[in-house]
């Protein structure tokens, strides 16, 4: 969204050098900076409107202030976000800024004043991880009444690694990235280390694959670099196909060129020249910005034929998904690259030796790439001094559903579940009751209460019957069904089954009629005992991931919430309120204030009664004048259950029960 | 968007493949594009895609009909997604589309009105997670919807 990025050719440090100092010249222009956040969620919420407003006010008034644009800021609840630095000052995050409100923020900003109450925090010094250097922003607090980073429990508890310059830089410009550090690690990579040191670097630091498995890195990198063929390929999964889940395309928004320098790297360890990236088709701005990045990159002599004048050449190219989950499953992403149908193959042979059109092949996802040139550049010491036993470094989790704050949080492993729902997340929204916390997707499992102290990684989660996956982390409270999760799971599962292997094909589909039977109130004790038959046999059969861990919703479910499943069984009764055919909407005749608003918004015009001052408040002036209303009734034959009355009555007068 | 021109469907399928060049890989590619263009895949243009990449008619329909975004029937005007995952379902995304089918008077499978003014299609996640529920009609996202709010939002659209 800014002006023409200059291009500089980059051969050597001294021009890397160089093109850091436009980069930073641009990050800290010494006059008024104001950032908006204009990744997709920032959209939603209306983050072009303001961007664009705030530009125009400036131009109208010809204000000194520089106006620009960054992606994800991570918080994604007070969306739209606006970061506005002072020079000499420190650099202040606000939030829900609607785009009727870019004057009165312009004239804060031109005072060096706060725009009232919309301040989250304040950072005085700018972290940057690659270099581990602070600039500092502010010699002393600068800023009375906004509080900094570091005591808030949100941001305190978050280290980021793989979104080190996430919300902070312009991810179209490739001198900002270069300013915060970035490709010093390919230069590095390529002029000092051999393949095997870097290999070596990838194994010590304990890195292991964020798209979900798990699978030790360095050892895949090892693998396909002893693997033999001609030519060899490095793929970025950005699939990212869990539901619940939007970390990738956060990184690939934000800060795409961390992405390509990791893939490089990899590259040059393993002998590749040549690379994809396969994105999904519901992220066309992520796709848009990584395909910037690539062309910028090119223009700068960074990505091509003999970079740094080492004589290593790379190229890569962006593939499109087609709306498959199964394609985020290694083979079936070759396949689909290859230009066909996205079908798992048996993997008795590696990818690493035999994937894409048959060469040897590193596939990574976009999070453990982002890493990569961090642990180059900091070594592998540091970055395993940070984690867990079995689990090093941090995981970014997409933390939504029913939490108070809402967003992208990145996190040291080995940190509890109730530190990051209560500290980071604020706790439940509405300050409901906490029910459970769905994590890895559709290869998951529901974790209850009982376990909010676990500590999160890889191991831990899969004891308690769910996994990492790729880092989504669905909070329910006390109004989730979990029979109807593990319903909409399984939904999901048996439409996105590809076919090939039966258990999976005819398993998910009958696994999902039992649930919708359970759902409907017409299943009986027998029914519970086959669902976990099938469970265990789609489990123990299936050909490739998807249907190997497809019935971990179900077991899940089962296992931590059997009383939800035997209510609705027995006694015919949801009771989260949310399964429709076992819910009834009635209204309290008593407390309907006879405004008459839920009959007006009733979409099947099922609710009688008349507007007017309720019987019980009635005069008998209001009596003789007839001003006297009917509560509201709902005519229950007819009633659809949307729940609209139930969410419009002013009053809470509408009962579901 | 009606029913494409047989004459149209091929001459657009022949310039994209010109793009690309005739080649198997390029099969998922070609399909995205002529899509993009067409609104859907017209049985004309992948008869034209099997020939020019000599890939068989029945494995061009696998690839079309495997892969969720394409479309072999006309679209509306306007494409209203409706967002599925897990975050949009906890808070309520499925009232939204009952909305959306009630209002649109869509139903029995049905995506699209008789109109051909809307087509409503229910994807997997688009990532928005943070404002669920969400629906994103022609690219623009709506978050943090109340299935009341469904009929105000569809009157914003001619």
């Amino acid at each position: 969204m800014n002006e023409t990025t200059q291009t500089f050719l980059i051969r050597t440090l001294d021009d890397l050098e160089e093109a850091g100092q436009a980069g930073r010249r641009r990050l800290y222009p010494g006059r008024v900076k104001i950032k908006v956040g204009v990744g997709t969620c920032g959209i939603a919420a209306g983050a072009s409107e303001l961007y664009r407003a705030l530009i125009r006010e400036v131009r109208e008034k010809g204000l000194d202030v520089e106006v620009a644009a960054t992606a994800c800021i991570g918080l994604c609840q007070r969306e739209p976000l606006v970061d506005v630095q002072v020079p000499g000052r420190s650099r202040v995050l606000y939030g829900d800024v609607a785009a009727d409100q870019a004057a009165p923020l312009l004239e804060a900003a031109c005072r060096g004043e706060i725009f009232g109450g919309h301040a989250i925090a304040r950072t005085d010094a700018d972290e940057e991880i690659l270099t581990d250097t602070r600039h500092v922003l502010a010699s002393k607090a600068a800023v009375d009444g906004v509080v900094p980073f570091g005591n808030v429990p949100l941001f305190s508890s978050q280290l980021r690694i793989a979104m080190r310059n996430c919300g902070i830089i312009d991810s179209d410009s490739i001198e900002e990235y270069i300013a915060r550090g970035g490709y010093l690690a390919l230069l590095n990579a390529l002029t000092k280390y051999q393949p095997d040191a870097i290999i070596q670097m990838v194994t010590d630091s304990g890195l292991r694959g964020r798209g979900g498995g798990g699978f030790p890195t360095g050892r895949k990198w090892a693998s396909c670099r002893k693997a033999p063929g001609d030519p060899r390929y490095v793929i970025c999964n950005a699939d990212e196909g869990d539901p619940g889940a939007y970390m990738d395309r956060g990184i690939l928004e934000g800060d795409p060129h961390s992405v390509l320098e990791g893939m490089m790297i990899g590259a040059y360890a393993i002998g590749s020249s040549e690379g994809f990236v396969y994105v999904r088709e519901e992220y066309p701005l992520a796709r848009q910005k990584l395909a910037t990045a690539i062309k910028v990159a090119e223009q700068c002599g960074l990505m091509g034929d003999d970079i740094f004048g080492t004589g290593f050449n790379f190229r890569v190219r962006i593939a499109r998904g087609g709306g498959a989950f199964v394609c985020g499953e290694s083979t079936a992403l070759m396949a689909s690259v290859e230009g066909r149908v996205g079908e798992p193959r048996a993997k008795h042979i590696h990818t690493v030796e035999s994937g894409l059109w048959d060469k040897p092949t590193t596939l990574n996802n976009v999070e453990t790439w982002a890493n990569v040139p961090v642990i180059i550049e900091r070594g592998p010491q540091w970055f395993a001094s940070i984690g867990s036993q079995g689990s090093k470094g941090t995981k970014v989790f997409s933390l939504v559903g029913k939490i108070k704050n809402t967003g992208l949080v990145e996190v040291p492993m080995g940190i509890t579940l109730r530190k990051i729902i209560y500290d980071i997340g604020g706790g439940i929204a509405d300050d409901k009751q906490f029910k459970a916390v769905q994590t890895g997707g559709p290869s998951g499992g529901c974790i209850p209460a009982e376990h909010l102290d676990l500590e999160v990684d890889f191991d831990r989660l899969t004891e308690v019957g769910s996994m990492m996956g790729s880092g989504g982390m669905i909070v329910m409270d006390e109004d989730s069904c979990m029979v109807d999760v593990a319903r909409y799971f399984l939904d999901f599962l048996r439409y996105e089954s590809c076919g090939k292997c039966t258990p999976c094909r005819e398993g998910n589909q009958r696994m999902f009629e039992l649930l919708d039977k359970i759902c409907n109130g017409h299943a009986t004790e027998a029914d519970l005992q086959l669902l976990q038959d099938i469970a265990d046999t789609v489990k123990t059969t299936s050909l490739c991931a998807l249907g190997k861990s497809a019935p971990n919703p179900v077991l899940s479910t089962i296992r931590y919430f059997r009383n939800e499943y035997e209510a609705h069984i027995r006694d015919k009764r949801c009771p989260a309120g949310v399964c429709k055919a076992l819910v009834k909407y009635s209204i309290n005749s008593a407390l309907c204030i006879c405004c008459g608003r839920c009959a007006r918004e009733c979409p099947v015009k099922c609710i009688t009664g008349q507007t007017g001052k309720p019987p019980a408040k009635a005069t008998k002036k209001d009596k003789e004048e007839g001003k006297v209303g009917v509560p509201y009734v709902i005519d229950q034959a007819a009633c659809v259950k949307c729940a609209t009355c139930f969410e419009v009555c002013p009053v809470g007068a509408v009962k579901r029960t | 968007m009606p029913v494409i021109e047989a004459d149209l469907a091929v001459a657009t399928a022949d310039q994209i493949i010109d793009g690309y060049g005739a080649e198997r890989s390029s099969l998922i590619h070609v399909m995205q594009d002529i899509q993009q263009e067409l609104s859907y895949l017209p049985r004309e243009s992948l008869r034209r895609v099997s020939e020019r990449l000599e890939v068989p008619l029945a494995e061009v329909l696998r690839v079309a009909t495997f892969y969720a975004a394409f479309s072999l029937t006309p679209r509306g005007r306007h494409l209203i997604t409706v967002c599925m995952g897990t975050a949009c379902h906890v808070r309520g995304a499925p009232r939204i589309l009952d909305a959306l089918v009630r209002e649109l008077g869509l139903g029995d499978g049905h995506e699209t009105t008789d109109d051909m003014k809307f087509t409503v299609k229910s994807v997997r996640c688009i990532g928005c997670c943070g404002l669920a529920p969400v629906i994103n009609i022609d690219g623009k996202a709506y978050g943090r919807l109340t299935a009341h709010r469904v009929p105000q939002i569809l009157r914003e659209y001619e």
